[in-house]
This record gives structure tokens, sequence and C-alpha cells, in this order.
């Protein structure tokens, strides 16, 4: 048990940077998922964390030990990788105790832990088996049953379903969730994967570019972006962005996205963006805060009217989508009260979750 | 397989059922047809080693089928193995090819290990230059390796020519290489990722050799010693060049320097000599054939 602290962290590869100053702290049996698009760096750091790559600078404490310089099996971590790395040659016994037969522990330790965390797993039944007489779903269990039982200060995963199928991907997910529920540890979690940060974090980092974009609990990051990637990559379909001009009406702000298309400025927002009026800014709104007209609008919400160019049922609801001076916008509708493409569809929007995007800074107003 | 072409009815078209099993077939027949040109050729020479060392020297001599044995006699056999020098050529050679594939695998599986993994100042071109080292044919590295044993002998007094041992340390010149090569292939092939676990695991870089490389690449590893073993057991250059006396002799050159006497060919006691000096190549084949093709198929396993 231990937590993890990243001091402005930076790693060069050649002459190209792939982390470019980190600073991360990381509380005792938080779960900590770092997320981003590929070459972001999550991975790079994940690895600095693990000491399979040296930091070019800054520093690496796990609980209070700075670790820059004690290699990867002294670091007391485990980590489970993408394409599961099981020794081949072993069966699943063998693979689980290697690094407590490696670490010299005595016989009956080593099967006593082996069984506790092949029963977490719901692995007993395959000890005897060798790897090659896995499916995916159970090689994955094996390498988390290869950190469990070393019983480390740190797990760390990098991309750990990546190469599940999608059904397998869903059920292996609540599966870590459960095992981080019953085995307590400070997680490292990589993915490229939003939904899996969402779901398994207590914290979310979101990186790109070798950077940090914005630290916090799923719902924040969420609801409340800091940048503009942040707005973007968090959340499916994407939030909608369109160009718009922030103008003083009166007392009141309005955002104009369009000739024809104006929304007002919820009251509680007037003060926020009042200083920012007159401005071109970045309009952004999610699919689930456009949806369809049920009588009268109620105070933060506009109504309006487009034409739909492309309809979607997924089921439990109905993704429309339209064009607004070019750009595609999405909106997430009631699929009772969806029309068809090519017709008329009066919508409303939610403006009390709008964000304002400052194009110069990439940040969110 | 006999297949029957169904005809569906209807104008047009038809379609030959079976037509893939057809060209299939044609396939097979050609590749056995082939298979058994080629079975042909190169069981020729063993076969008519073996009958001639069936037949006395007269018969060998007279004019009669030479594919044919009229009267059967183990003599050369019993000669060969009686023979004081025959069973030292025997013992030399199988004293020279263990200890030359235990130095090669020890030598080859530690620097293609480093060279394959570790990464080193100059490690690739390293690699490629143990590879051109192998393409340097050995007629034409015996004549420096003369001069430099002599150099050595001026210097130390230690005469390394016509020594059994000495074959000990030219043999590698010829299996290292190569032997290296291959195993670079094999260890590059593993997972990185599988010597990350390891090292996190806790063991050590000569760990991750002995307990997840080496046991992976088995195949790799069994094809190298094969491959070693013959190369050393069938060499027949170095010995010619580097050994004279009689004790010191290995088969190849045993079986040619002793057994032709001036211009008497003994070719029933050659024949003999050669099938019998063949003989440990072919057991060590084909018990390691099984499992080498079995290491290879069991190998092909995702991390």
């Amino acid at each position: 048990m231990a937590q993890v602290a990243l001091r402005k962290i930076v790693k060069m590869f050649e002459k190209t940077p792939a982390v470019q100053g980190i600073d991360l702290d990381i509380a005792d049996r938080e779960f900590i998922v770092l997320v981003g698009p590929s070459g972001c760096g999550k991975s790079t750091t994940l690895r600095m964390i693990a000491g399979l790559e040296e930091a070019s600078s800054g520093e690496i404490y796990i609980g209070d030990q700075l670790v820059n310089d004690v290699p990867p099996k002294d670091r007391d971590i485990a980590m489970v990788f993408q394409n599961y790395a099981l020794y081949p040659h072993m069966t699943v016994f063998e693979n689980m105790s290697f690094g407590l037969r490696l670490r010299k522990f005595p016989k009956p330790e080593i099967k006593e832990r082996v069984d506790s965390a092949a029963r977490i797993l719901d692995i007993t039944d395959l000890l005897q088996r060798q790897p090659k007489q896995l499916s995916g779903g159970q090689r994955q269990r094996v390498a988390m049953g290869r950190a469990i039982v070393r019983n480390p200060k740190v797990f760390l995963f990098d991309e750990p379903l990546s190469n599940l199928d999608a059904k397998l991907r869903v059920q292996m997910r609540t599966e870590i969730k459960k095992v981080h529920q019953k085995v307590t540890t400070t997680t490292v979690y990589v993915t490229h994967d939003q939904i899996e940060a969402m779901t398994l974090a207590d914290r979310v980092v979101v990186m790109n570019h070798g950077r940090i974009e914005q630290i916090g609990t799923p719902h924040e990051v969420y609801h409340n972006p800091t940048t503009h990637f942040v707005a973007g990559f968090i959340g499916s379909p994407a939030m909608n962005f369109l160009p718009c001009q922030l103008t003083e009406n009166g007392n009141g702000l309005s955002v104009r996205v369009s000739d024809k298309l104006t929304f007002p400025v919820p009251q509680e927002r007037l003060a926020r963006y009042r200083p920012h009026a007159g401005r071109e800014l970045l309009f952004g709104l999610r699919p689930e805060d456009i949806i369809e007209r049920r009588g009268e609008p109620e105070p933060g919400r506009a109504a309006f009217e487009v034409q739909l160019e492309v309809v979607e049922p997924m089921g439990m609801e109905t993704m429309v989508y339209f064009v607004v001076d070019g750009v595609e916008v999405c909106g997430r509708v009631n699929p009772n009260a969806a029309r068809n493409a090519g017709e008329i569809m009066p919508l409303v929007a939610d403006l009390n979750h709008m964000h304002l995007i400052d194009p110069r800074t990439d940040l969110v107003l | 397989m006999t297949t029957a072409t169904a005809q569906i009815g209807g104008a047009g078209g038809a379609v030959r059922y079976g037509s893939m099993a057809r060209a299939n077939k044609r396939a097979l027949r050609w590749s056995y047809f082939f298979l058994t040109l080629f079975v042909i050729f190169f069981l020729m020479p063993p076969i008519y080693m073996f009958i001639t060392s069936l037949k006395t020297s007269a018969e060998i001599g007279a004019v009669t089928n030479p594919w044919w044995v009229y009267n059967p006699t183990l003599e050369n056999y019993t000669t060969l193995l009686t023979q004081k020098s025959f069973l030292t050529f025997f013992k030399n050679s199988a004293i020279v090819s263990v200890l030359v594939v235990s130095v090669t695998m020890v030598v080859s599986v530690l620097a293609a290990f480093s060279l394959a993994r570790m990464r080193f100042w100059g490690s690739a071109t390293l690699a490629t230059g143990v590879f051109l080292t192998y393409l340097v044919p050995e007629t034409l590295l015996f004549i420096p390796l003369f001069k430099i044993f002599a150099t050595f002998h001026d210097y130390t007094g230690i005469a390394l020519i016509n020594h059994w041992w000495v074959l000990i340390v030219l043999y590698p010149t010829l299996t290292v290489p190569f032997c290296t090569w291959i195993m670079i292939g094999y260890f590059s092939s593993i997972p990185k990722e599988l010597d990350e676990a390891a090292l996190i695991d806790g063991a050590s870089y000569f760990q991750i050799l002995t307990k997840v490389f080496i046991p992976v690449a088995l195949p790799g590893i069994i094809a190298a010693m094969i491959f070693c073993f013959t190369v050393s057991w069938a060499q027949f250059l170095y010995p010619l060049a580097f050994t004279t006396s009689e004790d010191q002799l290995v088969l190849p050159v045993g079986i040619v320097t002793t057994l032709i006497k001036g211009d008497v060919y003994n070719w029933g006691q050659i024949m003999t000599g050669a099938l019998l000096g063949a003989a440990p190549p072919l057991i060590i084949y084909a018990f390691l054939m099984d499992y080498y093709i079995a290491g290879l198929t069991a190998g092909a396993t995702k991390g």
C-alpha cells in the first residue's frame, strides 16, 4: 500500500519528447486511469513508474522512496500487459508463482497466495493448464493473478483489455473493478478507451501530447472539462463544437452560432461569460443536451428547428444529425419523438450545460 | 477420393462441384512425383554404400550387377569394429563433436541474448558482423589459422597442430557465427513484454535467459545444436589440415587416410566406415526431429 508521486517527469526518445513535464499525486489505494489518444505519453508514463523506462528528468516516488534509480524488481510493483505476457512454457500456477519463487518464498506460502488469488479471479480450475490452452479472458485473469499474488504496493495496467473482444472487455472491466474492491491496492491503469476510464477510475488523468490536460473524477472531467481537448475526448458521441460569437443583448448575453440560430446565455452564467462579450469563441454542447421539444422550454433551454440529415436509432435513444453552418451537430432524442431524415424536427438545447471555449488558449471559460 | 461431378439442372452455367478437390488432387499427384524423384536421388548413394559394404573385395572388383549382393558378408563390419584405429577415430569424433556443441551453445546463446536484447553501443553492427563472419568459407580460413598457430608456437612454444583437441577451438569458428545468427532471430521473436514481466517479477538478466528465453526458444536451440553437431561431425578440411598422426584423427579423415593405402582403395571398408560414421547424426535427427517439430508448433503461442 503506497502513494505514488511524479514530479516534473520528462521523457525524451532521442530528440522527440514523449512526456513533457508531468506532475501527478496518486493517493494510497486510489484507482487512477491515464487516458488519451495513442502517442500521448500515457504508456511511457506508466513504464517509467514501473522502471522499464528511465525518466530523462524529474522524480518518481513510490511510498516515500525516490525510485528513479531503483530497478523494477525492487520497486514492489506488479504490471499487467496488453498481450498478457504469460510465460508460454509454464503452467498457470507456475506463471503466477514465478515472482514468489524467484524471491524464495516458502512453498506453503506460495501455494496459499496463488490459491487465494485464483479464488478471487475464479481460475482455481485452470492452475495446471498451459497459457496456450486458455481463452483471451482467462489469460487476462492469469496475468492479473500474477500481479495479485505478489501483493505489491502498486498495480500497473497497460491497456489490459485492448486484446479482448467487445463483450469480454465489458465483463473484464467489471471484473477489474471487483478485484480492486477486494484487493484495495494503489492502481495506475492506462487506456485509450474513455469509457473504460470513466467506469473504472477514482480519478481520471486525461493526457495529450505528453502533457496532462486535466485531472479529476469521472464526473468532473465529463461535466466540467477544463480544455477543448478534454471536452472533445471524453464522452461518446463527442461534444458538438460550433464557432460562435458572444454578443451583448441588453442585460443578457447571447451566443450566435449562425445567422439563423442564436441561444441566450442562462442567468447564472452571465457573470462568468461577461468579460468575453463580443469575442469569437467556440460553443460546446453534448449530444444529450440537444433533445426533442416537449411543450414550452424550461428556463435555460432554447427551442429551435432543424432539418435532419441522418437518423441513427440506437434502441433506447436515437441519434439525430443536422448541419449548422457547415458543421455537423449531433442530438440525442427519444426514439418515439425522432423524425425521419430530411424532415424538420423541433429540438431544444439545454444551455445550462453549455461550454464556451477560448480558441486562442483552448481553455474552457 | 472419388468425387462425383454433380450436374445441377438449369440453362446456361452449370456448376461443376468437386472441381476444387480435383485441382487439389492433381497438385498432390505432382508433389508425389517430385518427392519420389527427390527420394531416389538422395537415397541412391547411401543404398549403394550399404550394398557395397556387404560385399567382399573380390565381388566388388568382379563384373556383376553392382546393385545386388550375391555373397553377403559382415566381414567389413567386423574388421572395422575390431580395428583399434577406427574406434579411436570414432571416439575422437564423438568427443570433439560433443564438446564443440557445448562450447558453441554456451557462447552463441549468451551472445545472441545480449545482441537481441541488450541495446548497447555497436550491438547492431556486431550482429551483422557475426553473420558476415559465417560467410567466409573455411577453405579461406585455414591458411591464416595455420599462420596464427605458427605465430602462437613461436611466442609460447606450445604446438597446437596435430592434436585432436585443437579442433574444439577450430570448429566453433564455423559453428558460433551461424548458431548465434539463428538464436538472434529466435530471441528477437520473443515478445519484449515477456522479459519485462520477468524483470518486474524479480528476475535478473541471467535468470531471464535461463528461466524464460532458453525454455521458450528451445526449438531454435535444438535446431542450432543439430546444425552444430552435423558441422563438427562431418568437418573434413580442418582435421585434414591440422591433424596428421593416426591417433589424433577424426572419423572422416581417418577413413580416407587409413583405408586408402597408396592407390589401393579398400571400397568395402570405406563404404562401411562411411555408413557407420553417418549413423550418429541419423540417430540424433530421428530422435530430435519429432521434438523439434513439436516444439515449433507449440512455440506458436502468443505472449
